[in-house]
């Protein structure tokens, strides 16, 4: 009972701040309803007895990731958007579609699972575990991915960085 | 307890929102936002699953789809500062050409 009373308040949330994230037309008041549903879902996580995943999903998620956006919409001075002719056509096609599809890998996933109950803490997610787990089992993708990241650090201060000015005045203009 | 399809269907319903977000939204750093949150959904069913199989691997690969969304977060945030450096813009309406 508490466990169900639990889940159903913070997917309450996590639901609220999603479609929150989509009516709202300034940036920044979706990066902070996108905030509330990382956190509100780190409470899930949590109630799953997944610590390691909870904690990653505040700190990764809702601390690094989060930040960088909202520092970018604070850098490229984002302001509302405005509706075009194409987001009429997208509304129109794209709600009907999202529905039909979402409606059929939600029927496809409640009959594949049963009626089957979780319990509260049902994960002996310590990390202690997790690190055994992911230094042993998963050594090579946990190495692959440090590189993955070193790419990305790369990748992303190239793109971001400005483009290199010239020192002598072009000739010909 | 908890039937483990309430938690596919508020996954579900989160990965929904982000496909909506993705298609209607003509703010490309919503769009991007609406990606994070289909990561997000995907991420709770994964977690759902693992506590339902008792396996833990799938806490690892959440672990994974957060590390991988974190290195396209960056990527993702310089491409889109570098396009409104060539365009001024944020609507990606107006953003019709590959080239910078």
């Amino acid at each position: 009972m508490l466990h169900l009373s639990l889940f159903l308040i913070f997917g309450a949330v996590a639901v609220a701040g999603a479609i929150n994230l989509l009516v709202q037309r300034h940036p920044i008041n979706s990066a902070l309803s996108l905030i509330a549903v990382m956190a509100a879902l780190a409470a899930e996580y949590l109630l799953l007895g997944a610590e390691f995943v909870a904690a990653v999903q505040v700190i990764v998620y809702a601390g690094a990731v989060m930040v960088l956006f909202v520092f970018v919409i604070m850098l490229l001075n984002a302001g509302e958007e405005e509706h075009t002719k194409g987001s009429r056509v997208a509304i129109i096609l794209g709600v009907p579609g999202m529905l039909v599809g979402s409606l059929l890998v939600a029927w496809t996933l409640v009959r594949q699972s049963g009626t089957s109950e979780l319990e509260i803490g049902a994960l002996p997610g310590a990390p202690s575990t997790i690190g055994w787990l992911l230094f042993h089992d998963f050594l090579l993708p946990f190495e692959v991915t440090s590189i993955l990241v070193l790419i990305a650090i790369m990748g992303a201060v190239v793109l971001a960085s400005k483009p290199e000015q010239t020192s002598e005045p072009r000739k010909e203009a | 307890m908890v039937p483990l399809s309430y938690y596919l269907i508020l996954s579900g319903i989160l990965f929904a929102c982000g496909v909506l977000g993705f298609l209607i939204k003509r703010n490309i750093i919503t769009i991007f936002m609406s990606i994070e949150l289909m990561l997000n959904g995907v991420n709770l069913s994964f977690v759902a699953f693992a506590a339902h199989w008792h396996a833990l691997s799938g806490q690892v690969f959440v672990f994974f789809v957060m590390v991988v969304a974190a290195a396209e977060t960056a990527v993702g945030l310089a491409i889109i500062i570098a396009v409104y450096r060539t365009r001024e813009t944020l609507n990606v309406d107006q953003v019709n050409l590959l080239k910078l």
